[in-house]
């Protein structure tokens, strides 16, 4: 199935990251977002009103990050692709939603452009500092997919793979955007609709009385139908059985909460993309991922530059964490330096995936900014000693 | 390997901005190179002065920021006193010589002016100022080609304003030359 | 029935709503429900699903959706799509699935503490936007699902667990908030009144724009029981006793305490074009030809 070219801006365009991403959505078929202003995602929302009407959809603005949050997830059973956009403080706000969205299989998403934190932080300038808040910001256990653009070109492309996956899944993707990625301008080349793959929603063919609206199919995901349909469905919160009724045994969560885990965790090494240079044999591999892999590339040029090898392995997909890669990864070098614009977050996954195989060590920054090339410089060569 | 990180920097609604979208999409749309564009977003943005970031490489950009300019672009006092320290030994100083003087101008430095704002009065819209400077920039530097900045400037500006643009556009441009052909 | 206690095991079997004309509305086999013995949530299910019967509605079309509590759990009964989202958000759930499909007839069935509590800035909004959405409010003044906790409606003296020597926060007239947000239909009416509320909720249905319709019930189990109020019965035999007819009534006027009057009728009933209708009517306006009207 390829794209409905009404949604398909093709072209060579100059835009940031946050026009980009929403160029993204419009292209992979989303016809409904639901937003809150907050910088520095608020682009996003404020193109994507200015492009529906023309599209046929809807955005509306809501009352806060809560309401924005559940509006998208009424949607997704009003049978539209959804998404909703949001920063810090929003989305804080929008944790409780996300575990809705994850243990009713709502295919939606959410974009984070990241700012500094805790709180109000840093509202106009970068970092990567929610990376384990949408890994473990909701209550219960739960599995998400997390992808992480450098380039607005990524915001664009990315975006389509996060409708795609969430599709395919019926789970909750992020798109981990910061400031810098958002605000950006650089060229976004946007092909035709014929070129752009994407997955259409895995309707179910059953008559009301057969299907259930939770039962797996070979893959782990369940097909879905919409309201209005006549299937008569029940959503709820609660832990379910197959027909979705609630089913509040020690049994039915065992059941309910492993099958929607392992459809990821199971299938973590078919998600993993990571863009590896240099990798085999090198003495020191980076490891970054977002904005701050452009600027570790830097300091990895110069370094190659004094005669050091260094690998780049970047991590397109964060979440599901591609362990297996890392500690592959991990044989092939002598020690692993992590830079991330928070003080310590995605280098503790590193840690774990090499279990102590060589060493990791981080190149932390608060935010705020990008960390200077020379900083990561000095710890490969660090690393390297 | 070529790579030239510009600083533009003025006050808000002067189009500065707009300047180095014309820039950035010249080099990397129409000239087949690679443009990265940062806006200062700080708390100053939301004031009055306004700065843009563009680096315009060979090469895909890696480090979006550009923290030495090879470039300053200036059209206020306060954005020539923010940024000159920052310029590069021997880099280059492009100036609207009715708003900013070059005080104190680090050696080495090569500095150019232009009367950008009489020159956008007399084309009737002192609001074509950023545009003059533009031209005047792809003039002295050639970092961006003529055809291209063209093509980029008619993409960017509002329907209906496009001749008034270009000529402001070359008359920074003729200004420019010449002054690089003098020296 | 309090969360700490529900069991859906629990052998209720016997309950009003068991040998019921309204049966085949309600998910069969869903049956006995949580509720408690005299609670007044049941009685207006029965009355809403009658009402659907006599407006002849496809049921196809028609989705309910609630938040969390007592009253939330109505959802899961209803032989209808059936949405039971989170805490205070059925509301803006309804929002969306009534914008991205506006063929259905959305209804939000919750309690007071979810829809005026956690919910009230949602209810505020959609009300104000003129959401084409119809919802309904089973008013027990308590926290039935938590255990009985002090309620954005608790009249003033009442006893609750947080409000262990009586209530000393003043409550929310629900008709009066529903009028000054902008809503397009606002009636009361109590579990007594079954027959008006049946053609109230058929006469809502029928209608466009943001609906609310307050029930008050009673909450036997821990409303009435710390309060000293009797049982389901004796609150029904008060409401027969204490309310008052005054349709088109000033709802500043409507409050209700532990006594006095309990007004109940149709207070507002006006037209104002719905959100949708507005957005599609603004767009074609100022964009012309480039806009085709949304409808799902
Ligand atoms: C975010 C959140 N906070 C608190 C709760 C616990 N909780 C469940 S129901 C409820 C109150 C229900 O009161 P009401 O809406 O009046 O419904 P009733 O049970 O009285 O019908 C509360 C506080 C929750 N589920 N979610
Ligand atoms: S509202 Fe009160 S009476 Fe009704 S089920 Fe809940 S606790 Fe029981
Ligand atoms: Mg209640």
């Amino acid at each position: 199935m390829t794209a409905d070219p009404k949604g398909v801006l093709t072209g060579i365009h100059f835009l940031d990251g946050d026009h980009a991403a929403c160029e993204g959505a419009l292209a992979a078929g989303c016809r409904f977002v639901s937003g809150y202003p907050i910088t520095p995602s608020t682009e996003v929302v404020e193109r994507f009103a200015q492009r529906i009407p023309m599209v046929g959809g809807v955005f509306i603005q809501m009352e806060d990050e809560l309401a924005a949050s559940i509006t998208m997830l009424g949607a997704v059973w009003g049978g539209k692709k959804v998404m909703t956009v949001t920063s810090g403080p929003g989305l804080s706000l929008m944790m409780e939603h996300l575990g809705l969205a994850y243990i009713t299989e709502a295919p939606c998403v959410f974009i984070d452009v990241q700012r500094g934190g805790p709180s109000t932080g840093l509202p106009t300038l970068p970092a990567q500092a929610d990376m384990m808040q949408v890994k473990w910001g909701s209550h219960g256990d739960y599995e998400i997919i997390a992808l992480c653009p450098n380039s607005p070109q990524e915001c664009f492309d990315l975006t389509i793979k996060a409708f795609n996956l969430s599709e395919q899944w019926r789970v909750p993707v992020f798109l981990m955007m910061d400031e810098v990625v958002g605000h950006m301008t650089e060229r976004v080349v946007i092909p035709e609709a014929s070129e752009i793959e994407i997955t259409e929603r895995r309707w179910t063919k059953k008559a009301p009385g057969d299907y259930r609206p939770f039962e797996a199919c070979a893959d782990g995901v369940p097909a879905m139908t919409k309201a209005g349909e006549g299937h008569r469905i029940h959503v709820t919160g609660l832990t379910h059985d197959e027909r979705g009724w609630p089913a509040l045994t020690p049994k039915s969560q065992d059941k309910l909460i492993r099958r929607l885990t392992n459809k990821i965790r199971d299938n973590a090494d078919a998600l993993t993309d990571i863009r590896e240079e240099e990798c085999e044999g090198a003495d020191v591999i980076v490891v970054s991922y977002g904005i701050t892999s452009r600027v570790a590339s830097s300091a990895v040029l110069q370094a190659r530059a004094q005669g050091l090898k260094v690998g780049h392995a970047r991590l397109v997909v964060a979440w599901p964490f591609p362990t297996t890669r890392i500690a592959y990864l991990a044989t092939q070098c002598r020690a692993m330096v992590v830079p991330e614009l928070n003080l310590g977050q995605m280098v503790h996954e590193v840690s774990r995936a090499v279990a102590g195989s060589v060493p990791v060590l981080l190149v932390d920054h608060a935010g705020g900014t990008v960390h200077e090339p020379q900083v990561i410089l000095d710890r490969i060569l660090e690393a390297a000693r | 390997m070529v790579s030239t990180g510009i600083r533009i920097g003025g006050l808000g609604g002067q189009g500065v901005i707009l300047s180095g979208i014309i820039l950035g999409k010249a080099a990397s749309i129409f000239d087949g190179r690679n443009a990265t564009l940062i806006q200062a977003f700080g708390p100053e943005a939301r004031g009055s002065a306004c700065s843009a970031q563009v680096t315009i490489a060979d090469d895909p950009v890696a480090y979006p920021y550009v923290q030495n300019p090879d470039v300053l672009v200036v059209m206020s006092a306060d954005a020539y006193t923010q940024f000159i320290p920052t310029l590069k030994p021997e880099g280059l100083l492009l100036y609207e010589e009715e708003l900013v003087t070059p005080k104190d101008l680090p050696p080495g430095v090569k500095a150019y002016g232009i009367p950008a704002t009489r020159i956008a009065e007399e084309l009737g819209r002192r609001l074509v100022l950023n545009i003059v400077m533009v031209g005047f920039f792809a003039g002295v530097t050639g970092v961006v080609s003529l055809v291209a900045a063209e093509k980029a400037l008619l993409s960017s500006v509002p329907k209906g304003t496009e001749s008034l643009n270009l000529n402001a556009f070359r008359r920074g441009y003729e200004h420019g030359r010449s002054l690089v052909a003098a020296a | 029935m309090s969360e700490s206690t529900l069991n859906d095991d629990l052998d209720l079997s016997g309950l009003p709503l068991v040998d019921n004309p309204v049966m085949p509305y309600l998910r069969q086999e869903r049956i006995p429900h949580i509720w408690c013995p005299g609670c007044g949530i049941g009685t207006t299910v029965n009355c809403f699903t009658r009402a659907l019967e006599e407006a002849a509605k496809d049921l196809d079309k028609v989705a309910i959706v609630s938040g969390i509590g007592c009253t939330g759990r109505v959802a899961g009964y209803l032989n209808l799509d059936s949405f039971h989202t989170t805490h205070g958000r059925a509301i803006p759930f309804a929002t969306g699935l009534k914008l991205a499909n506006p063929d259905l007839s959305v209804v939000v069935y919750s309690g007071d503490g979810d829809l005026f509590a956690i919910g009230g800035n949602h209810f505020m909004h959609a009300a104000r936007r003129n959401m084409d959405i119809l919802v309904v409010c089973v008013n027990n003044f308590t926290y039935g699902m938590t255990g009985g906790q002090v309620a954005p409606t608790t009249p003033i003296g009442a006893t609750q667990t947080t409000m262990p020597f009586g209530n000393f926060e003043n409550p929310a007239s629900l008709p009066f908030l529903a009028d000054a947000a902008g809503a397009t239909f606002v009636a009361r009416w109590t579990v007594f009144h079954v027959r008006q509320l049946t053609r109230c909720f058929k006469e809502a249905l029928g209608k466009k724009g943001f609906r609310f319709i307050e029930i008050m019930a009673p909450c036997p189990t821990l409303f009435l029981r710390r309060n000293r109020l009797g049982d389901g019965v004796d609150m029904v035999r008060q409401y027969k006793e204490r309310s008052v007819l005054r349709n088109g009534a000033d709802t500043k006027e409507v409050a209700v305490g532990m006594e006095g009057d309990i007004v109940v009728g149709t207070f507002v009933d006006r037209e104002r074009p719905t959100w949708l209708d507005a957005m599609n009517s603004h767009f074609s306006s100022v964009l012309g030809d480039r806009y085709r009207t949304y409808g799902g």
